[in-house]
């Protein structure tokens, strides 16, 4: 592929990842198929057989080897690749959490999609929140775009000698893995010049032998957490020089997190991923009809964008937090857990209610947002804010 | 039976790839089978090892007991981890990334991380053919936290989850022979060894290493603490385990099989069992039953072995 | 020298926590654990070298008069030196 910059190509937002990760360079793909990621893997598989792409396309007996071989392909100084989703992530969730501790810059794509029981290959969130805490840099796309657009960032961002972090793209599985969007490719100059090749310090090889993953008796652990979620915040810093990059290189200026008609919004709507889209098109209804709503998308998940966070909704009155997936028992869905525990010392901060949706897939339409709104409205108002709803659900 | 290997061991690499230092209890034959396992790879080798015992006694942070490149990820993926190794270093050379030489992949668990926990990703390893070796340290059981079964830890065996008491005899399924597991691979290269007879071991991991494609040793490591025996006795047992026929040394090459000392006749197993607090309550039924079948099990490995002389 | 862990503060620690010096287990003296140590006959060392082959802790080594002798850090005492030794010139005594 040479100068393709600028033309809009529609293909499957799967193979338009797969594209990215070619156009990358990786070094080290390791694959194990999963709905609804399968498209990723076969294309990159395509990729390689086709002589387009020069890499190790390992075939893995397990999601929990395709990490594993992630690893060990990292450490030994190779840009590395893999995909998963629901079960698999699950699967690999011991190695996920490995991998961040020992700060090897894998990059890898969850299509989102829902944990059994019972089971189902359908989109929700339930699968990037079982692997909040495993100390990953992780971001939510919305679109084919962002998602392709997304691809080299990873890799800019989790390579960085000031970073040195595995990152995880999350995108509704179906929703947007498999639908076939106009994307505007990079050219290759244009990668060229946002992913510089990986060549790391420290790295498995006989000229420099050293130790990785070593065990950490009590006495030296806790420094060794606390090293480690400092260096997690750090990356902030990188994480917004990359994408103000970006935005040099491609024109679309992406970040930690986005608005939407917010600015005078009394009530503000919180989503992540897809249903950021579908928010819009309510929004831009119930505006129509005088309602002062807005958006606020969150797209970096992990590091928490403390900050930009509040400064988008500290105005409003209400939030609504959009949850895809639940935490059975718990004060409410992860991400409103979240939010309300982010604002929780503000002087100021709006009143909260949380929607469960979409669970599996289970469609959502803008008129679902306007009912939330309108919900919402209601419980503000009468000062009885639950700590969820599950929405939609037949009783 | 004479060691023939009385002076030849001084043959042997000075060359320390495993230090001193090591937190292995005393008389660890599994330690010393490490020291000369990374003898054989030698400097240009990269270790990627699965917890365990010599995953803890060399790496407590902040020091390590090797001079060779070495990671651990976690208990069950050694081999995915070297398969890892293995697959970026070849990319990196293919690319011209790093200078193109010969560096030795070798994955390392125990007997957990091999024949149990660590089944698959080992299957899928030398399914998959990556040039890599993977070495199984055999102490019978899950030494590193307590002594307990594992699909390894021969019958009769007192383990802390097979423990002999008024109603169970202690281990009570035969031990899982991983080397035919592998054999039945096709890989070009499978071996058993044991500490107790260094030059064959350093041998066998040099042919291992050398093999193009993906080599498994299965090294008995005979461990003092957990079979209950003075600490040192290690290597005693060791080669009595193989004059007795419990733990036969052969190799299998493309296919064919070697026996690697074809003994007149073995000893008696009881010889083995004397001493070994892991089998103290063994019933001279049981005995009997274990002895048929190791003779049995022996049988069939000579008639497969193309270099006996029938 | 390495410092003990539990001096390390959490700006010391590597990337990664690797550790970056090649055996520098050897800075911690296993020598300390024994309680039986090695002692050669030089009259019946016939300098075949199984004691140094066989020891799991490299804690024996050839002098330059070519007979061998233990390493006190690092020899644990196990005793399979004197165990293994052809012609019984290793006794182990007590003490360290």
């Amino acid at each position: 592929m040479t100068d393709t910059a600028k033309k809009k190509i529609g293909i499957e937002v799967s193979l338009a990842i797969s594209e990215a990760v070619k156009q990358c360079n990786v070094d080290v793909v390791s694959a194990y198929p999963i709905t609804p990621q399968t498209h990723i893997v076969e294309h990159l598989a395509e990729l390689v057989a086709q002589g387009e792409l020069d890499a190790e396309f390992i075939p893995v007996e397990s999601e929990h080897s395709a990490m594993s071989v992630c690893a060990g392909a990292s450490a030994a100084g190779a840009r590395a690749f893999t995909s998963s989703a629901s079960q698999g992530l699950a699967l690999m969730a011991e190695i996920v959490y490995c991998v961040a501790s020992m700060r090897l810059p894998i990059v890898m794509v969850v299509a989102n999609r829902s944990l059994n029981s019972p089971l189902s290959i359908w989109n929700d969130h339930s699968d990037a929140m079982m692997v909040r805490d495993s100390g990953w840099i992780q971001i939510f796309v919305e679109n084919g775009q962002e998602a392709y657009d997304h691809i080299f960032w990873c890799f800019r961002v989790g390579e960085d000698p000031e970073v040195l972090h595995p990152v995880m793209l999350n995108l509704d599985g179906f929703i947007v893995t498999h639908v076939v969007e106009p994307i505007e490719y990079w050219s290759d100059d244009m990668v060229k010049k946002f992913v510089p090749p990986f060549n790391p310090k420290i790295r498995l090889h006989p000229d420099q032998p050293l130790t990785m993953g070593a065990f950490g008796p009590p006495e030296i652990f806790t420094e060794c957490k606390k090293a480690q979620d400092e260096a997690l915040l750090a990356t902030m810093p990188v994480i917004e020089k990359a994408w103000e990059e970006m935005e040099q290189v491609c024109g679309r200026r992406y970040s930690a997190v986005e608005s939407y008609r917010s600015e005078d919004a009394s009530i503000l709507l919180l989503t992540m991923g897809s249903l950021g889209e579908t928010a819009r098109v309510a929004i831009d209804e119930m505006r129509e009809n005088g309602e002062k709503v807005g958006l606020v998308s969150l797209r970096l998940w992990r590091p928490f964008p403390f900050e930009k966070f509040k400064n988008a909704v500290k105005q409003a009155e209400g939030l609504i937090v959009i949850d895809r997936a639940l935490s059975y028992g718990g004060p409410g869905g992860p991400v409103a857990s979240e939010i309300r525990s982010a604002l929780y010392s503000e002087k100021k901060r709006p009143k909260i209610t949380n929607f469960i949706v979409g669970l599996a897939g289970r469609d959502v339409q803008p008129d679902d947002f306007y009912q939330m709104v309108e919900r919402s409205k209601k419980k503000f108002k009468e000062g009885t804010e639950d700590q969820y709803e599950i929405y939609g659900v037949r009783e | 039976m004479i060691n023939v290997d009385l002076y030849g061991h001084l043959l042997l690499p000075k060359e320390e790839f495993f230090t001193q230092g090591h937190r292995a209890c005393q008389g660890c034959a599994e330690a010393l089978a490490v020291r000369i396992v990374c003898k054989a790879l030698g400097r240009n080798s990269i270790v990627a090892m699965a917890t365990g015992c010599m995953e803890i006694v060399s790496s407590p942070l902040p020091t390590t007991a090797w001079k060779i490149p070495w990671i651990h990820v976690a208990f069950e993926n050694a081999a995915a981890v070297a398969s890892g190794v293995e697959a970026g270093l070849k990319a990196l050379m293919r690319k011209g990334r790093i200078p193109a030489k010969k560096i030795h992949i070798a994955g390392m668990a125990g007997d957990g991380g091999t024949a149990d926990i660590g089944l698959q990703a080992l299957s899928g390893a030398m399914e998959r053919g990556h040039d890599m070796v993977f070495v199984c340290y055999d102490n019978e059981a899950y030494m590193n936290t307590g002594i307990q079964r594992s699909s390894a830890t021969p019958f009769g065996a007192s383990t802390t989850t097979s423990p002999a008491g008024r109603v169970k005899p202690g281990q009570e399924t035969w031990k899982k022979n991983v080397p035919e597991i592998m054999a039945a691979h096709g890989i070009p290269y499978v071996a058993t060894a044991c500490s107790a007879y260094p030059l064959d071991l350093f041998n066998k991991v040099k042919k291992a290493a050398e093999v193009k494609g993906p080599a498994y040793i299965h090294c008995l490591s005979v461990c003092p603490t957990g079979w209950r025996i003075p600490s040192g006795e290690a290597i005693r047992y060791g080669r009595l385990a193989v004059e007795t026929g419990a733990f036969p040394l052969y190799e299998v090459i493309d296919g064919k099989y070697y026996l690697t000392f074809d003994f007149p006749s073995l000893k008696p197993i009881t010889e083995y069992f004397k001493g070994q607090g892991r089998f103290r309550h063994l019933t001279p039924e049981m005995v009997e039953r274990i002895q048929k079948r190791i003779n049995e099990e022996y049988e069939k490995l000579r008639a497969k072995c193309v270099n006996i002389t029938r | 020298m390495t410092k003990p862990g539990e001096q390390f503060k959490w700006q010391e620690l590597a990337v990664g926590f690797i550790v970056p010096e090649p055996g520098n287990a050897r800075e911690y003296h296993t020598g300390d654990w024994r309680s039986m140590h090695p002692v050669w006959d030089e009259k019946k060392c016939i300098r075949c070298g199984r004691c140094w082959v066989f020891c799991p802790d490299m804690a024996v080594y050839q002098k330059p008069d070519s007979y061998f002798t233990m390493n006190p850090d690092y020899c644990k005492g196990c005793g399979i030196c004197a165990r293994e030794c052809p012609s019984q010139a290793i006794t182990m005594v007590e003490g360290k």
